[in-house]
C-alpha cells in the first residue's frame, strides 16, 4: 500500500519535472548560463599574448566606475530613457485615444500610426539621416523657407542625444499604440454610458474610467519601454556611432564598442552586469509596488 | 388631469434606413410605475435610449417634467440609469461607485457621506463600500447599481431589463424590492423587460411593442382582460390567450379570431362540450395542471384542471365555455366588440 503511493508519488514528480524540462532547458542555455558566464568573465583581467588573464575581483568595476566616459554614457542613457519612456507613452495614449473614437477613415489612422513600427530600424534611421542632413536634409529645406540657417542635427554634441531620442519615440510610439488600442476595446461601451448619464465630461471619463483600466498596460508599456531604452542601438550606428565627442553614446553602444572595437571582453562583461542589476532592480520595482495600485480585470 | 411627467410625442428612430422605433406616443405620469414590454428586438430597449438621451431621435419630440429635452445631454435630462450589465466601474470600490456621480456634480464631501450611507442601507449593502465589483456576488452588484441610480435622487429612474442576469429565485425578490423602492422614494420609473410576469407584476402601466410601434398601452388588468389586437392576447399571460378561427365557433361565424383565457375553459363531459379536442401534453405546475389541446381551427388552446392530471396525448377531450369570456378580434387582428355590431 505504501509502496504505491510511493510509485504514484514518484510517477508525478517525474511528469513534473518533464512538463518543467523544456522551459528550463531553454533558459538555462540561453539566460542563466550567458548571465553567469559573463559575470565570472567580469571578474578576470584582460588577456593578452604576454600576460595571460588572471583573477582581479572587482578591479574591472573599479576602473569602470573611473572611467569619465561610462558616467557621460550613462548620464546620456538616463536622459535618453527619461525622455523616450514618457514621451513615446503619451503620445501613443494620446494616438490610441484618437484611433479608438469614431474618426472618419479610422483604419487608414491606425495604419499609418503603426508603419514606423513594422519598418525595420536601420531603415528607420537611414530615413531620417536623410530628413537631419545639413542643408539637404528635409528638416534644413523646411527651415531655410523660413530663413533659418542651416542646423547640423547630428553633428553638434547640444542636438545629437536629442535627435536620436525623436528617431526612438517615432518608431516606439506607433508600437506602443497598438497595445493601448487593444486595451481600450476591452473597455465596455456601457462604461462610458453610465458616465455620461451622470454627466461626467468626456475628460474625467477619461481620467477617472479609462485610464485607471488602461493601468495593466501602461505598467506592461513602461517595462517594455525600459528594456527598449537599453536595448534599441540600431539607429546609433546609422546616425551619429555614438558621437560626436560621446554625446549620443548608450550604454550598449558602448559595451559593443569594448567588446568589439577596443576588444575589452572583461570590461564589457562587468558593464553588462551592471546594466543586467539595474533592469532587476527597476523591474522588481514596477511589479511590486505599482501592481498593488494597479486593477486587473 | 395636469401635464403628464414624461412626454414622448410621435418619436422614430432610424439606423441606416432600418427600422429602429417609430411613432413612438407615450404620456407617463409623475410617480408611476411603466414598463416596456415586448419579444427581442422590438425598440424598447431603443425607446428607453431615446429618453435617456444616449441615443438622438430622427422625429417627434421628448418632454421630461415640462422641459423639451429632445436634443439636450443624456446629464440635463435629471435621470438616472441602471444597465442590464449594470455598467459598474470595475477598479473603484462600491462606495467609489454609487457617489462617481455625485463627486461629478461637485457635491461636498459631507453630503456625499450622507447620501452614500443612505443609499447602501437602502439597499442592503452596508459593510460592503471597500469591495470591488469583482468580489460581489451578482445580486449584490445588481444592488449596486440600484444604488448609484437612487444616491442622487433623480425623479426619473430608467432600468434596461436589469433583472436578467439574476437566477429565478432572486429575481423575485429583487422584483419586490424594486417596486418598494420606486412607491417609497415616489419616484417614476420606465422598465423596460421582456418578461410578461416582471411587467404585470410590477408596473401601474405597461407599454407592449413589436417592429418597433407600441401595440397596447394601458394598466396591466387592460392587457390581460383587453387586448387591443391578437399579438397582445398571445404575449400576455401565461398561459397566452388560445386564437380560434370564428368559422370553429358556432354563433359566432362573423368574427375572424375567437380568444379565449385558460382559465374561461372548462373540460365538459362527453356530448355536452362545444368543442372536441385532443390532447397534446400535460404540464404539471403544482396546484393545477395545464392540459395543452389540438384543434384544427385553433392556436394554443390550454385548459386549466386542477391538481395532477395525467392525461394520455391524442386521447379526445371536450370543452365548454361562455359567451362573455369571449373574445372577439377581426381580419387584421384588431380587437372588435360584437362581431355582429363590427362587420356591420
Amino acid at each position: 500500500m505504501a509502496n504505491n503511493v510511493n510509485i504514484e508519488y514518484r510517477r508525478q514528480a517525474i511528469y513534473g519535472w518533464l512538463l518543467l524540462s523544456p522551459a528550463a532547458i531553454l533558459l538555462t542555455a540561453f539566460a542563466f548560463y550567458p548571465s553567469i558566464a559573463t559575470f565570472w568573465t567580469s571578474l578576470f583581467s584582460r588577456g593578452t599574448r604576454r600576460r595571460p588573464s588572471e583573477f582581479v575581483g572587482g578591479e574591472n568595476y573599479s576602473d569602470l566606475f573611473a572611467d569619465p566616459t561610462f558616467w557621460k554614457v550613462v548620464t546620456n542613457n538616463l536622459i535618453y530613457a527619461g525622455a523616450t519612456i514618457p514621451i513615446s507613452i503619451a503620445i501613443a495614449l494620446g494616438m490610441a485615444l484618437w484611433a479608438n473614437s469614431k474618426i472618419p477613415a479610422r483604419g487608414f489612422v491606425r495604419t499609418a500610426y503603426f508603419t514606423p513600427t513594422v519598418l525595420p530600424m536601420i531603415a528607420a534611421a537611414n530615413l531620417w539621416l536623410f530628413f537631419y542632413t545639413p542643408g539637404l536634409g528635409v528638416l534644413d529645406q523646411i527651415g531655410s523657407l523660413f530663413g533659418l540657417p542651416s542646423v547640423n542635427w547630428l553633428g553638434q554634441p547640444e542636438t545629437a542625444l536629442w535627435a536620436v531620442i525623436i528617431v526612438t519615440i517615432w518608431k516606439e510610439a506607433g508600437f506602443f499604440m497598438i497595445f493601448y488600442l487593444a486595451a481600450l476595446q476591452t473597455i465596455p461601451e456601457d462604461l462610458k454610458e453610465a458616465a455620461d448619464i451622470e454627466g461626467a465630461s468626456r475628460f474625467t471619463y477619461t481620467r477617472r474610467i479609462v485610464l485607471p483600466l488602461l493601468m495593466p498596460t501602461t505598467l506592461f508599456i513602461m517595462v517594455n519601454a525600459l528594456i527598449n531604452s537599453v536595448k534599441l542601438i540600431d539607429h546609433l550606428f546609422i546616425l551619429t556611432k555614438g558621437g560626436p565627442n560621446d554625446a549620443s553614446k548608450l550604454i550598449l553602444y558602448y559595451i559593443w564598442e569594448m567588446a568589439f572595437a577596443f576588444f575589452d571582453a572583461p570590461q564589457a562583461a562587468a558593464m553588462t552586469i551592471l546594466v543586467l542589476v539595474v533592469l532587476g532592480v527597476v523591474a522588481g520595482i514596477k511589479f511590486t509596488i505599482l501592481d498593488k495600485r494597479t486593477h486587473y480585470q | 388631469m395636469t401635464d403628464p411627467f414624461v412626454h414622448v410625442d410621435d418619436v422614430a428612430k432610424r439606423w441606416k434606413g432600418q427600422l429602429g422605433v417609430e411613432g413612438i406616443t407615450l404620456s407617463i405620469p409623475r410617480g408611476s410605475f411603466v414598463a416596456l414590454l415586448g419579444p427581442s428586438g422590438c425598440g424598447k430597449s431603443t425607446t428607453l435610449r431615446l429618453l435617456s438621451g444616449l441615443e438622438l431621435p430622427d422625429e417627434g419630440r421628448i418632454h421630461i417634467d415640462g422641459r423639451d429635452v429632445t436634443t439636450a445631454a443624456p446629464s440635463e435630462r435629471n435621470l438616472s440609469m441602471v444597465f442590464q450589465s449594470y455598467a459598474l466601474f470595475p477598479h473603484l470600490s462600491v462606495a467609489e461607485n454609487v457617489v462617481f456621480g455625485l463627486k461629478v456634480r461637485r457635491v461636498g464631501a459631507a453630503e456625499r457621506r450622507e447620501k452614500l450611507r443612505r443609499a447602501l442601507e437602502i439597499t442592503g449593502l452596508l459593510g460592503y463600500e471597500a469591495r470591488k465589483p469583482g468580489e460581489l456576488s451578482g445580486g449584490q452588484r445588481q444592488r449596486v447599481a440600484l444604488a448609484r441610480a437612487i444616491v442622487a435622487n433623480q425623479p426619473l429612474c430608467l432600468m434596461d431589463e436589469p433583472l436578467s442576469n439574476l437566477d429565478a429565485k432572486l429575481r423575485a425578490s429583487v422584483r419586490k424590492d424594486i417596486k418598494k423602492l420606486q412607491v417609497d422614494l415616489g419616484i417614476t420609473v420606465i422598465y423596460v423587460t421582456h418578461d410578461q410576469t416582471e411587467a404585470m407584476s410590477m408596473a401601474d402601466m405597461v407599454v407592449l411593442m413589436k417592429d418597433g410601434h407600441i401595440q397596447q398601452t394601458g394598466a396591466p388588468e387592460d392587457l390581460y382582460y383587453r387586448p387591443a389586437n391578437t399579438f397582445v392576447a398571445e404575449f400576455v399571460g401565461a398561459p397566452p390567450m388560445a386564437l380560434l378561427d370564428g368559422a370553429a365557433v358556432p354563433g359566432f361565424e362573423r368574427a375572424a379570431k375567437v380568444g379565449l383565457r385558460a382559465e374561461s375553459l372548462r373540460v365538459a363531459e362527453a356530448g355536452q362540450g362545444r368543442l372536441t379536442c385532443r390532447v397534446s401534453e400535460c404540464e404539471f405546475l403544482g396546484s393545477e395542471t395545464f392540459v395543452g389541446l389540438t384543434h384544427p381551427a385553433a392556436n394554443g388552446l390550454t385548459v386549466s384542471m386542477p391538481g395532477l392530471k395525467h392525461i394520455p396525448p391524442g386521447e379526445k377531450l371536450e370543452i365548454d365555455f361562455a359567451d362573455e369570456d369571449l373574445h372577439f378580434f377581426d381580419a387584421k387582428g384588431n380587437r372588435v366588440g360584437h362581431p355582429d355590431t363590427a362587420t356591420a
